[in-house]
């Protein structure tokens, strides 16, 4: 009888995912806003691009070489925080600020806390909104040769006009990666036909935080407003690539909504409410700490138990 | 064992209240924007401690154990308010930029925590000391930790410009973020000496904190357990 019986330990399914094959369709899926970001910004772009991401990996492998750890640089993780801190800075930013931004993402914000799948905040987003408060006049000055330098939330803010349709190409300032709506959706689509993401996160934040403005934003039912709210800033970019980071989102379905409903109602306060025009990246990395509490008490039933109230028949 | 020098040696190194207790951690992280805020904030809270210790040493047996904590905090508050009007009346840009942080020095628990912990129990002198020493510790932490931030925030050190024109200071370290940065920082640095003393074989009990429980049950690597 013991002989028929094989005992090993969980898990019992495996896959071919890893998180190299994942992080390498989140950085194919960012081709698009990146290429975007580079025929609209110029070449500067592409160089603080290419600076942030071998920070990034640089940073990560010695500092893994230097404890004695494994190396992980070839999860394409660390590429992917370079990638995504590049693109969420303005084409302004000096080469300087995207080692700085780079090394504290890194250092900082991942490895600290125990490498990835442990950092309780996104990392790209952490350096950005260290970069934000440490040189906040570099940070949101996005002038460059034809623009003045302000972004549509902010001329929406003054009560400006802004126009929409070049806000979906993308034709507007802005950071590196989250002019173009278009380009961002695109890459979205990708990790979505792949699997790599799944729609709950951001189809919530996007709906609530649509409510949110339509509530409390004053223009009532106004379509191009709305529709300037959704494609400006770095909603898209936040929304699609960076709420939907595995290690700082929830893990459980019905946390993942509540989760997307925490995001759109804190990116719709900082926005009507709060002193800048824009407010996903604290958003984000404000949702980011709550994460544990919201996975503890949205765990799921295990099969085959029922509640404890409401079975006294 | 409580002669003055050992209690000014546990008060710096081996028990420093800001890296290795952990204690009165609302001033650490509020007051460091500077290095003079530090030096300033510990200084202060020195004067106050080692007086607040005499005292309550002095009155240990007269003190009835039930209102213990009441009466300690009226001679620390006495000592806070005598050394408030001295701030104001001969250093009052000091005053000024610690502000509110000064009358909270009353409910700061290095304080409480030694006259609870040590004065209470101890004769006068080595009290005396062993709140200097607190003192001091106090006051190496937060003036490190207020260098630190002034430096790499402002690039400054003691309000005197050190470094370059052309370096931009990374102003989030004069912030309330920074202090937590550099506090954690600095412990681990500190943390790491220690462990490299412990690891090299040296007797680290000087310089170790005993925790006095027991080394068998305990995962933490203090150096004090016998493998």
């Amino acid at each position: 009888m013991g002989d028929l019986r094989k005992v090993s330990s969980s898990p019992h399914i495996r896959d071919k995912v890893t998180s190299a094959n994942i992080m390498r369709d989140v950085v194919i899926a960012l081709l698009p806003a990146s290429l975007f970001g580079v025929y609209h910004f110029g070449m500067k772009a592409l160089l603080l691009i290419l600076i942030t991401i071998a920070t990034c990996v640089a940073t990560e492998y010695i500092y893994e070489k230097l404890m004695h750890k494994p190396i992980t640089v070839g999860d394409y993780s660390a590429v992917v925080t370079g990638l995504l801190l590049s693109l969420n800075l303005p084409v302004g930013a000096t080469w300087w600020m995207a080692v700085l931004g780079g090394i504290f993402a890194i250092l900082i914000v991942k490895q600290l806390f125990g490498g990835l799948g442990q950092n309780f905040m996104n990392p790209a987003l952490g350096a950005r909104c260290f970069l934000l408060i440490s040189f906040a006049g570099r940070m949101t000055n996005f002038a460059y040769d034809t623009f003045t330098g302000a972004t549509p939330l902010a001329v929406l803010r003054e009560g400006g006009t802004v126009d929409t349709l070049q806000m979906v190409i993308g034709n507007t300032a802005g950071t590196i990666g989250e002019t173009s709506v278009i380009a961002i959706l695109i890459g979205a689509a990708y990790m979505l036909y792949r699997g790599v993401i799944n729609i709950r996160i951001p189809g919530t934040y996007l709906v609530t935080f649509l409510v949110f403005i339509l509530l409390f934003g004053g223009h009532g039912l106004d379509g191009s407003y709305l529709l300037a709210q959704l494609a400006g800033g770095g909603l898209m970019l936040g929304a699609w690539f960076m709420a939907t980071d595995y290690v700082t989102s929830p893990i459980t379905t019905t946390g993942q909504i509540v989760y997307g409903v925490v995001l759109g109602v804190l990116t719709g306060i900082f926005r009507c409410f709060g002193a800048s025009a824009e407010g996903v990246s604290y958003a984000i990395i404000f949702s980011n700490l709550l994460v544990p509490l919201i996975e503890k008490y949205t765990v799921p039933m295990a099969f085959g138990l029922v509640k404890e109230k409401g079975d006294k028949k | 064992m409580n002669s003055a020098g050992e209690r000014l040696y546990n008060g710096i190194i081996k028990e420093n209240p800001t890296f290795v207790m952990m204690l009165g951690m609302c001033p650490t992280l509020a007051v460091t924007t500077s290095a003079m805020n530090g030096l300033g904030m510990g200084l202060t809270t020195m004067v106050i401690l080692a007086m607040s210790n005499l005292i309550i040493s002095m009155l240990r047996k007269v003190i009835p154990d039930d209102v213990r904590v009441p009466a300690f905090i009226v001679i620390v508050a006495s000592f806070v308010t005598i050394v408030q009007f001295l701030l104001q009346a001969y250093i009052p840009t000091l005053n000024d930029s610690l502000g509110l942080y000064i009358p909270l020095i009353v409910v700061n628990c290095i304080i409480l925590g030694r006259a609870e912990a040590y004065a209470s129990k101890n004769p006068m002198i080595p009290s005396l000391f062993d709140g200097i020493g607190m003192g001091l510790g106090f006051t190496v932490g937060l003036t490190s930790i207020g260098l630190v931030r002034e430096l790499v925030g402002a690039g400054k050190i003691f309000g005197v410009a050190v470094l370059p024109a052309s370096y931009e200071p990374v102003s989030i370290f004069v912030m309330a973020p920074g202090a937590f940065f550099v506090l954690a920082l600095l412990t681990g640095v500190q943390n790491k000496v220690k462990l490299n003393l412990a690891n090299k074989g040296k007797d680290v009990s000087k310089i170790q904190s005993g925790c006095n429980a027991d080394c068998a049950s305990c995962g933490a690597k203090c150096g004090n357990a016998k493998e």
